[in-house]
């Protein structure tokens, strides 16, 4: 089941520059949170701190803690690649594993964990996995061709249930469907409405219809200009952020004024 | 006055000029290659003729031809057996372990080992190398013995192919994990993220995103580096005790020697259709590198268009 995050005063760091600064928020149980702002508002960047994605870049790091169920995930104990089989991660461009078949994708995170595993439990796990991700029907006679052969939109919800193969508590999506047609867009967004019922969801996203559309929870972020540090402005339930939003500055956006 | 039709613009004559020398440099490097293989045959004709007696090669052309070219691709396989894991390892501690600081120092570290002129090589390994391994053959050979490729007699000066193979070793490692670490480099970050965001740690990481990725650059560095240890001459010429043998042992003094280090070795005593013999001996060499050189490159298409364009 999904576990609740908790934002502590974060700042966000790459060597210097201060890219986001003193972000506090609760993220509940199964629920969609979404993250929109304008480009370059850290929002993103904040998305990947939830699982030390982060820290790959050098010279990058975090201040403040983020706590899942409670536990400090920048604790001193606390090995990275744990916390990201805690918390599974949809990139912006679909990057299923090209050499691998779709059923070897689907498998890859799963076997780092389990790799004594029968053949008919990780069939299992590739059906179910697959039909988590809505994939099955148009996968199932051909697990065993490459998946960089599938469409785009197809190739996205193949690394979602790669994601989800691995038993993650939390998902995070990364503007999941910015490389996609609008039908895989929708595919995607069923998907996510879906997944609510297992995973707590947080989706980066450039569209705010589709923030609108998926979330039940919105936050709002921004900078005051180039160079400065990303804020969160708002946070609220969707639909008071894009019907009756208490920042002006909200509201300029969510009405197209600029971003 | 006639009204012409408007025309196009011709060519601007920066174009035209830099058209004319890119084409003319790529016909100097074909017609020298043509010409080499037209001296090559031409005068390897005549020693290939079997009703004519040579005193270097009495047995005909093959029998002479023969050993050599086991003993060519024998040292350049132990070099590549020796070199590629080597250079696999050296290239992801450059692009995937080492602080940014000690990669660069490094990989210039190894760059210079590709400065270093082969005969310098050969006298490391005459002066240096051999009278210091000679004493891990004779181990081998005593407690290993029971394997064919350690047999011995052991060599009494350590000149053997195994030795031969080590020095070519390292002198195809600078290029070997040079490629090694440009292929690594060039990785996708997307299938690196990809990886690390489902809980690998750095080796799984690797081997997952990382190594697949490399396999064509691999394939194609190792492939050099064969055809360099294949054509390299004077530091085999100067190690090897050479013996026209055709023998998998390792540590004998009866070695097998190569075609080129032969080249090199017989050509100032040679005379009259010996000189054509040796000739003809060149001739073989050359085409087992192209042979090389062409399987790698046909390796490394099929490669590309199967990774499409990840």
């Amino acid at each position: 089941m999904g576990k609740i995050i908790e934002l502590d005063h974060v700042d966000v760091l790459y060597g210097q520059f201060l890219a986001v600064e003193d972000v506090s928020l609760t993220i509940e149980p199964q629920t969609v949170t979404a993250f929109i702002g304008p480009s370059g508002c850290g929002k993103s960047t904040l998305l990947r701190t939830i699982n030390r994605m982060h820290e790959v870049i050098p010279g990058a790091r975090v201040k403040g803690d983020i706590r899942l169920d409670g536990l400090n995930l920048y604790g001193d104990e606390v090995d990275p690649v744990a916390v990201r089989r805690d918390v599974g991660m949809v990139f912006q461009r679909p990057n299923p594993f090209p050499t691998m078949s779709i059923r070897d994708n689907v498998l890859a995170g799963y076997k780092l964990n389990n790799d004594r595993n029968s053949k008919s439990e990780q069939d299992d796990i590739v059906e179910s996995s697959l039909k988590s991700a809505h994939l099955w029907k148009e996968v199932k006679n051909r697990l065993d061709k490459p998946g960089g052969g599938l469409s785009g939109g197809q190739q996205q919800r193949l690394c979602i249930a790669r994601a989800i193969a691995v038993r993650p508590r939390v998902l995070l999506m990364d503007e999941p469907t910015s490389a996609l047609d609008p039908i895989s867009t929708q595919a995607i967004e069923d998907l996510v409405s879906q997944l609510k019922n297992d995973y707590t969801i947080v989706i980066v996203t450039h569209n705010m219809q589709q923030a609108a559309r998926v979330s039940d929870r919105t936050a709002f972020f921004n900078i005051a200009g180039e160079g400065e540090p990303g804020k969160l402005i708002e946070f609220d339930d969707t639909s008071v952020i894009f019907s009756n939003p208490t920042q002006k500055n909200t509201e300029d956006y969510i009405s197209g004024r600029f971003g | 006055m006639t009204s012409a039709p408007p025309t196009m613009p011709r060519l601007r004559r920066g174009d035209r000029i830099f058209r004319g020398v890119s084409v003319a440099a790529g016909v100097v490097i074909l017609s020298v290659l043509v010409l080499v293989a037209v001296f090559l045959v031409f005068k390897a004709l005549p020693a290939l003729d079997p009703s004519v007696h040579i005193e270097s090669t009495p047995n005909g052309f093959l029998a002479f031809v023969g050993p050599l070219v086991f003993g060519t691709l024998f040292s350049a396989t132990l070099a590549l057996v020796f070199a590629t894991p080597l250079s696999i390892g050296i290239g992801l501690f450059i692009s995937h372990y080492a602080p940014r600081r000690i990669a660069s120092a490094l990989g210039y570290v190894i760059d210079l080992l590709a400065a270093i002129p082969s005969v310098v090589y050969g006298l490391w390994g005459i002066q240096v190398f051999a009278p210091f391994i000679q004493p891990v053959y004779q181990w081998m050979s005593d407690n290993w013995g029971f394997l064919p490729i350690f047999e011995g007699p052991v060599s009494g000066t350590g000149r053997t192919i195994l030795t031969v193979g080590v020095v070519l070793a390292i002198m195809i490692l600078p290029i070997m994990s040079a490629l090694a670490r440009e292929v690594f480099l060039q990785t996708p970050r997307l299938h690196e993220e990809a990886a690390l965001a489902l809980g690998a740690t750095r080796w799984e990481m690797i081997h997952m995103a990382v190594l697949p990725f490399a396999r064509s650059g691999l394939l194609s560095a190792a492939m050099l580096g064969l055809g360099r240890a294949l054509g390299e001459t004077m530091a085999v010429a100067m190690v090897l005790s050479p013996a026209a043998a055709v023998s998998f042992k390792l540590l004998t003094s009866e070695n097998p020697s190569t075609i080129a280090s032969t080249i090199a070795l017989d050509f100032p005593e040679a005379s009259g259709l010996d000189v054509n013999a040796l000739i003809a001996a060149g001739l073989v060499l050359f085409a087992i590198t192209m042979v090389v050189n062409s399987f790698a490159r046909a390796i490394v298409t099929r490669q590309r268009v199967k990774m499409g364009e990840n």
